[in-house]
């Protein structure tokens, strides 16, 4: 290119541009009308775009990609009961998931029991499952081939005592424990930053996320321990490069503590794992996946010395957006999910659960679940995107997305790490205050339509349309608390006992928790006594509200 | 309520589920509108929250639930609120709650459901409209 035409290039496109606010995107960069050759001269593509599957891994993990295996199509497959979850599970496999994310009930995430008084009314709610004792998870897993298929337990703060009833269950069906595959979300550093189920003060909350790792990187080799989760950080407001720079800064922090434990790094990071959410903007989220992997290689490498190339493999399960469903037009919602769908596909995400296109009226009917998982298989068998690998690299938009995207993290890292790492910034306010915002931010712009949602601030309906909701079934928390109380009544009271007083001495102490607690679950004893047990000696957190 | 004092009102998320985005966001619209916000925080219980109402003497009260389990707890505090002869506060809630279970609760004498995609405005319109009469 001679100078000349390459000056009438830029100029032209200047001409086209637009000094236009309007144009940004969720991070609120400002998008140009037209990028070329010159948005990413600066960048160095001999090291940082390099082959799918060779480091930095911009261009994705695996060199064939979804040629060779496509994503796993992880649907969430629980409901109330155990008994129900596990029906749920086997239809959802033989429609053609292949792999199974499990969701609590809202009392199992806070650590109560199902016949807890502050439980009355959310027994297998927000579309979870009630887990109480060892024989819920026997019920749950029952003729689940747990060897095979993979299974990703939504479990963060009572992450060890779900891991002990696991293995526990393995153990009495004779599955050997390195054969389980799967994923324990265990990542307690976004519950204070976002989802807020936390129980105890982030530190002990960190001494049991770490058993649990090294107890999988002991005995269950194939099982991921953590799976750092931005999803909620977006849910709760995060714009997209702040759900990067978080995840990451949180993954970086599992990863500093699990060397302080004494696990050499190439021993445990290979099976840290991830997961993201999808936001509306499309080549945005694109850039997302694409930042995060080089970010994540470039950090395992060179700071924590990792040698093994799996240690620098940011591995990824995606969830559609739940926030950006609407309650409006709920139809709608169906397409909302189909483009964000395709986006993660394009990001290069390793599983994916799209969300069901009813979630901001209820939790889903099993028609539109099924729906849900339609699209993924559309997606995949008839749309062509998985016939090459990483199609967009080399888009100068999409390249100069991501290395902005990249840039913009460094910025919050120093932040983070200014104010003394990820939890010191926890306990002063600092996620939760730039959440809010991001969040009020984003209502104000859809009031002021800065922002359009179709159905809700333009082409606004005011008759609701009526869809066929789930109706949650109001005979099971008597059933469930019934059979709980029988349960308790049923069982080696002395042993109870004895369980109970040694998981508070270790929890005192510093030896790892998780072959106690699998003792002690095979003795029958109940989740929210253990953690009831824990909160003694570790205590309750409370936030300070920031809004 | 005497000319010239702020409206009060208590936000509060009862239940066990920590979805607080719109309860924060709602809160902070409210704040900005000149109104007094209490916000009450996470895994409030019924009488704690039915307490700290009457304890801060507010004009009304906004329950923000998506856990499914409002049928259960905004009834309890209507049935609380009226145990302490205190029925002269406003109830109004939000989140994610179906259309048939909206008429239920307002039956009950919650003044208003809001559902996810509210505008703030509309619910500051709503406060307003309402305290007045």
């Amino acid at each position: 290119m001679n100078n000349q035409k390459g000056t009438e290039t830029i100029e032209n496109r200047e001409k086209g541009s637009t000094n236009d606010d309007s144009f940004k995107n969720l991070s609120g960069f400002k998008i140009k009308a037209l990028y070329g050759p010159e948005d990413i001269s600066q960048r160095d593509h001999e090291t940082e775009l390099d082959l799918p599957g060779e480091y930095p891994f911009t261009r994705g993990i695996h060199k064939t990609m979804y040629r060779q295996r496509p994503w796993t199509i992880r649907q969430l497959g629980s409901l109330d009961s155990p008994a129900k979850a596990n029906e749920r599970i086997k239809q959802l496999l033989q429609m053609g998931a292949t792999g199974i994310s499990l969701c609590l009930d809202m009392p199992t995430i806070m650590g109560r029991d199902s016949d807890d008084p502050l439980a009355e009314g959310e027994v297998g709610s927000c579309g979870g499952v009630a887990i109480d004792s060892i024989e819920d998870m026997r019920n749950l897993l029952e003729g689940i081939p747990i060897d095979e298929i993979s299974i990703n337990f939504v479990s963060n703060s009572q992450s060890a005592v779900i891991l002990a009833m696991f293995v526990a269950v393995a153990e009495e069906r004779g599955v050997p424990l390195e054969r389980l595959t799967g994923t324990m979300q265990n990542d307690i550093l976004k519950e204070y930053q976002a989802q807020k189920s936390y129980y105890f003060p982030p530190r002990p909350s960190m001494r049991l996320t770490i058993d649990t790792l090294g107890f999988c990187n002991k005995h269950l080799p194939r099982f991921n321990p953590i799976s750092i989760s931005g999803y909620h950080l977006a849910s709760a407001g995060a714009t997209p490069v702040q759900e990067v720079a978080f995840t990451l800064a949180n993954g970086f922090t599992y990863v500093e503590e699990g060397i302080r434990a004494g696990l050499s790094v190439d021993s445990f990071a290979p099976r840290l794992s991830f997961f993201f959410k999808v936001h509306n903007d499309f080549f945005e989220n694109i850039a997302k996946y694409r930042a995060a992997r080089r970010i994540w290689a470039k950090t395992m490498r060179e700071r924590f010395d990792a040698k093994d190339r799996r240690s620098c493999l940011f591995r990824v399960h995606t969830q559609t957006s739940g926030s950006s469903l609407t309650a409006h037009q709920a139809e709608n919602n169906i397409i909302r999910v189909t483009i964000q769908a395709l986006s993660a596909v394009l990001g290069g995400t390793q599983s994916l659960h799209t969300n069901a296109f009813d979630e901001a009226l209820s939790i889903p009917t099993p028609k539109s679940e099924k729906l849900a998982l339609r699209t993924q298989q559309i997606i995949a068998k008839e749309s062509g995107v998985i016939n090459t690998v990483d199609p967009l690299a080399g888009s100068y938009y999409v390249e100069a997305l991501t290395n902005q995207m990249e840039d913009e993290c460094y910025k919050y890292f120093k932040e983070i790490e200014n104010l003394g790492g990820v939890i010191s910034a926890i306990e002063k306010g600092y996620f939760a205050k730039i959440i809010a915002d991001s969040a009020f931010s984003y209502q104000r712009k859809i009031e002021k339509g800065e922002r359009i949602v179709v159905g809700l601030n333009e082409f606004f309906e005011e008759e609701e349309t009526d869809i066929e909701l789930r109706e949650a079934d109001p005979e099971f928390e008597r059933e469930k608390v019934s059979d709980l109380v029988e349960l308790k009544e049923n069982r080696d009271q002395a042993l109870v006992k004895v369980c109970l007083n040694e998981i508070g001495e270790v929890c005192q102490g510093s030896d790892n928790i998780i072959p106690y607690l699998i003792k002690a679950v095979k003795s029958y004893v109940t989740l929210g006594e253990i953690i009831g047990v824990m909160k003694e000696i570790f205590g309750e957190y409370r936030e300070e509200s920031i809004y | 309520m005497s000319k010239g004092r702020k409206r009060r009102i208590l936000i509060a998320k009862p239940g066990l589920d920590g979805h607080d985005r719109g309860a924060k966001v709602v809160a902070r619209a409210l704040r900005n509108a000149g109104m007094e916000v209490i916000y009450a925080g996470l895994h409030q219980t019924p009488i704690q929250i039915v307490n700290a109402a009457i304890d801060e003497d507010v004009d009304a009260i906004g329950l923000s639930i998506l856990s499914g389990a409002h049928k259960i707890i905004f009834p309890k505090i209507m049935t609380l609120l009226k145990e302490k002869g205190a029925s002269d506060i406003l109830v109004f809630g939000g989140g994610t709650i179906p259309k048939k279970d909206r008429v239920v609760l307002k039956s009950l004498g919650i003044g208003e459901i809001f559902t996810t995609g509210a505008d703030t405005h509309a619910i500051i319109d709503y406060l307003n409209r309402t305290l007045e009469s």
